[in-house]
C-alpha cells in the first residue's frame, strides 16, 4: 500500500498559553506523507507598536468552548472550498510582549494556490469572528482594542455571492 | 439561563457569569439586553451602546433578533479581535 494516495486531511485545532514551533508543527502535518505538494504557514507576531502609541504587552482573552467551536467551524468550510490535506490552526492565550508568538495557520494542499487561499480565508475569519479579544499595555495605560472594519471588509470578501 | 460577559462587557458589568431568569416577556436578544440595562448602573454602562455589543447563543454567533426560548448559555462581548 502506498501513501501517495492518501486523500486524508487531519486538523489540529489548539488553543493553549504555551509557545509553538512552526517547523515542528509543519513536520507533524507532513510526516509519512506523499501526497503533499504545498505548505502555507502564517504567524502573527505581537508587535511593539499600534498606530502611533508603544505596546509594552498585549493580554488575548478567549470564550472556551466557543473558540474551538468557531475555529472547526471555518476549518470545515475551509476544506470544503479547497482540496486540503491538513490543517492546523493554535491560537494562543495570555500576556504577551512584542516579539512573541500569538497565533498560528497551516494549511497543506497538493497545489501552493488551495494552501494560500486557504490560510488566508481562516486568518480572515478567525479575526473577525472568533471569540478572542487583546488587551493592550502601554505607557498611557491599558485598554481594549477596537475591531478594524478593514478586519470585517476582510472576510467579507470570501462571502459567496 | 447561563449568561456569560468577556472583554469589556465583563469588565464593565463586574462578572464573568451568572444565572438569570428574565420574565416570559423577554423574546429575543434585543430585548434580553434591554432588560438587563434595567438591572443596574454596571449593566446599563455595559450595554449603553447596544448595537456594538454581539451575542452568542450556545456558542454561536445570533443578531439581535435571534429569540432566546431554549437557549442554554447566551453570551455577551464586544467585536471580536484575536488573531
Amino acid at each position: 500500500m502506498t501513501s501517495a494516495t492518501t486523500t486524508t486531511c487531519p486538523v489540529a485545532i489548539r488553543i493553549q498559553e504555551d509557545d509553538f514551533d512552526i517547523a515542528r508543527e509543519i513536520a507533524v502535518l507532513t510526516k509519512s506523507r506523499t501526497d503533499i505538494g504545498a505548505v502555507v504557514s502564517f504567524s502573527g507576531i505581537c508587535r511593539a507598536d499600534e498606530d502611533s502609541s508603544k505596546i509594552a504587552a498585549l493580554t488575548l482573552e478567549h470564550y472556551p468552548g466557543m473558540a474551538e467551536e468557531e475555529i472547526k467551524r471555518h476549518v470545515d468550510e475551509a476544506m470544503s472550498r479547497w482540496p486540503l490535506n491538513g490543517v492546523t490552526v493554535i491560537h494562543r492565550v495570555g500576556r504577551f510582549e512584542p516579539g512573541q508568538n500569538i497565533v498560528l495557520v497551516v494549511t497543506a494542499s497538493q497545489h501552493r494556490r488551495a494552501a494560500f487561499e486557504a490560510a488566508e480565508f481562516l486568518m480572515d475569519y478567525l479575526k473577525t469572528s472568533a471569540p478572542f479579544w487583546k488587551k493592550e499595555e502601554s505607557a498611557t495605560g491599558t485598554g481594549w482594542v477596537e475591531a478594524h472594519a478593514r478586519d470585517d471588509e476582510a472576510a467579507a470578501r470570501w462571502t459567496k455571492s | 439561563m447561563k449568561v456569560k460577559y468577556f472583554a469589556w462587557v465583563r469588565e464593565r458589568v463586574g462578572k464573568a457569569e451568572e444565572f438569570i431568569e428574565p420574565p416570559a416577556t423577554v423574546r429575543t436578544v434585543e430585548e434580553l439586553i434591554a432588560w438587563l440595562s434595567g438591572r443596574g448602573e454596571a449593566y446599563a454602562y455595559a450595554f449603553e451602546k447596544p448595537k456594538v455589543i454581539r451575542t452568542a447563543i450556545d456558542h454561536a454567533h445570533v443578531k439581535a433578533d435571534a429569540a432566546i426560548a431554549g437557549a442554554r448559555e447566551i453570551a455577551f462581548f464586544p467585536p471580536m479581535t484575536g488573531g
